[in-house]
This record gives C-alpha cells, sequence and structure tokens, in this order.
C-alpha cells in the first residue's frame, strides 16, 4: 500500500519497489497534479519520466524484489516540477546514473533493441539530475520545465 | 491486459482494451500479442488509441511483438495518443514502424 502526504506546494508519496505499487504512485500523482491545473501534456511527460526511473530502482537498485521501499517527493516550483527520489538498494553502478544514450534503430528488424531506452528517456527530459549515494540510501534529483516550451 | 481482435480482408486488427502498456504488464503484452497473432493474416494493424500511456518497458514490448511476428507478419501502429506519440518519437522508433493515425487509415476499406 502507498502512503501519501501533500502540503501546499508539495506531494510525498512513497511505495514499494513493485510494478504495481509503482502504478498506484503514478496514478496518485497525476490526480494531484490534475487538480493542481497542470495540462495533459505536462502530466504525461512527468509520468514517463517518473515511470522510468521508478521502475529502474524497482528493477536495478532492489532487483526485482518487490518489498523495497522507494519515497518520492514532488515539489511544485515556480517553472515546473523539482524530483527527490530516495531508496535504499543497490548503489548504481560506478557510483553514477548511465548515460543514456540513444538506441541504434538504423538496424534490421532482429536486431532492434528492446530496452535500454529509459535513461535516454530521463536524460532527455530531466534537468540537473544528480545522483548521491549517502550511507545505504540512493538520492536522485531532477527538474523537469513545465509551461512554456 | 486486454486485446481484442477482428480481420479485415487479409488484416488482422489487434485493439489494446486497457490504458497503459507498462513494466507491470509488459510481458503479459507480448505474450497476448503472440496468441492474437498466431496463424492469423500477415498484416497485422495494433491499434493504440485506447493506450494513454507507454513507459520504455512497454516500448520494449512492442519493439519485442515486432521481432517476435517479423516474419510471418508484418506489424504497423495506428491511433497513438499523445504521450505514446512521444515516446516513440524520442527514441526514434517512429522511423521503425509504419504508423497510422488511426484504423480507418490503416485500413481504408473500414472508413467506406
Amino acid at each position: 500500500m502507498i502512503e501519501v502526504e501533500t502540503c501546499e506546494q508539495a506531494i510525498r508519496v512513497t511505495c514499494l519497489s513493485d510494478t504495481f505499487e509503482v502504478r498506484s504512485s503514478l496514478q496518485t500523482l497525476m490526480e494531484d497534479m490534475e487538480g493542481r491545473d497542470y495540462l495533459p501534456e505536462e502530466r504525461g511527460t512527468v509520468e514517463l519520466v517518473l515511470a522510468e526511473v521508478l521502475n529502474n530502482v524497482a528493477e536495478h537498485a532492489y532487483e526485482e524484489k518487490g518489498d523495497g521501499r522507494i519515497e518520492l517527493d514532488v515539489s511544485y516550483i515556480a517553472d515546473g516540477i523539482a524530483i527527490k527520489l530516495q531508496d535504499f538498494g543497490k548503489p548504481m553502478p560506478n557510483g553514477k546514473t548511465p548515460l543514456g544514450m540513444p538506441a541504434n534503430v538504423d538496424v534490421d528488424v532482429e536486431d532492434l533493441p528492446e530496452g535500454g531506452f529509459g535513461w535516454f528517456i530521463i536524460g532527455e527530459l530531466a534537468k540537473d539530475l544528480t545522483y548521491e549515494r549517502r550511507g545505504d540510501t540512493n538520492h536522485l534529483s531532477f527538474r523537469m520545465t513545465l509551461g512554456a516550451e | 491486459m486486454e486485446l481484442i481482435s477482428s480481420d479485415v480482408g487479409d488484416t488482422r486488427i489487434v485493439h489494446v482494451n486497457d490504458s497503459r502498456i507498462d513494466a507491470a504488464v509488459a510481458i503479459q503484452f507480448k505474450d497476448a500479442m503472440r496468441a492474437q497473432t498466431d496463424g492469423g493474416p500477415r498484416r497485422v494493424v495494433l491499434d493504440l488509441s485506447e493506450v494513454s500511456f507507454i513507459d520504455s518497458s512497454g516500448l520494449g514490448a512492442v519493439v519485442a511483438a515486432k521481432k517476435l511476428l517479423n516474419g510471418a507478419h508484418s506489424l504497423e501502429l495506428a491511433g497513438l495518443t499523445p504521450v505514446v506519440a512521444k515516446v516513440f518519437k524520442l527514441t526514434r522508433m517512429d522511423r521503425v514502424f509504419a504508423i497510422h493515425a488511426d484504423v480507418a487509415a490503416a485500413v481504408p476499406s473500414l472508413a467506406s
């Protein structure tokens, strides 16, 4: 079961590292953003980036064990949103986030990539991405600009 | 994850009767696509008009379905909603698939 705390300019969602918990967390956040009059397109972009970071934590930091704790803090700021994500799983390999290169699609059908899109999507849509390992905790933070494009 | 198929001429239309293709259902989607197309017409059009959200796992599953079907079938897409279209464009997968505005555009005999 996810836990939710909201205040005037922020929402905190705590969930387990399970794909259906990630889904309900995203759904909760989308409802909150809808209530704050964000446009469908803006909500969709936020949902996409957050789906990628949350599923990465579930898949890699917690190695698909569905019982790891993930804390997501979203702050509504002047030109968009600021996100902080905390988990207690394994650190990022080499202590940093993957580079996220665009997948090569100019190949035969049988050689098309089926994965490796996540960090590229995050890199394209998130700003000021930072990752830090503090003790046994992973801290990821970034911003997304919404509204004026 | 529910897929519903119907044949129009030599085209099988597979309609995704779900609003999401995400990490929670990606594997299920791939298996369901195999079941829906096995032994059917060569041309397959995947109708995504009800899908409002796809993530990279979902995208991977659609690509996997194309690879799985390759040879016996060709997989085309129809009815991409804005977020889904954005994911295909960002990852350049919009260059890999034939993409139609909707099913009627993909299967003209339906429109008349």
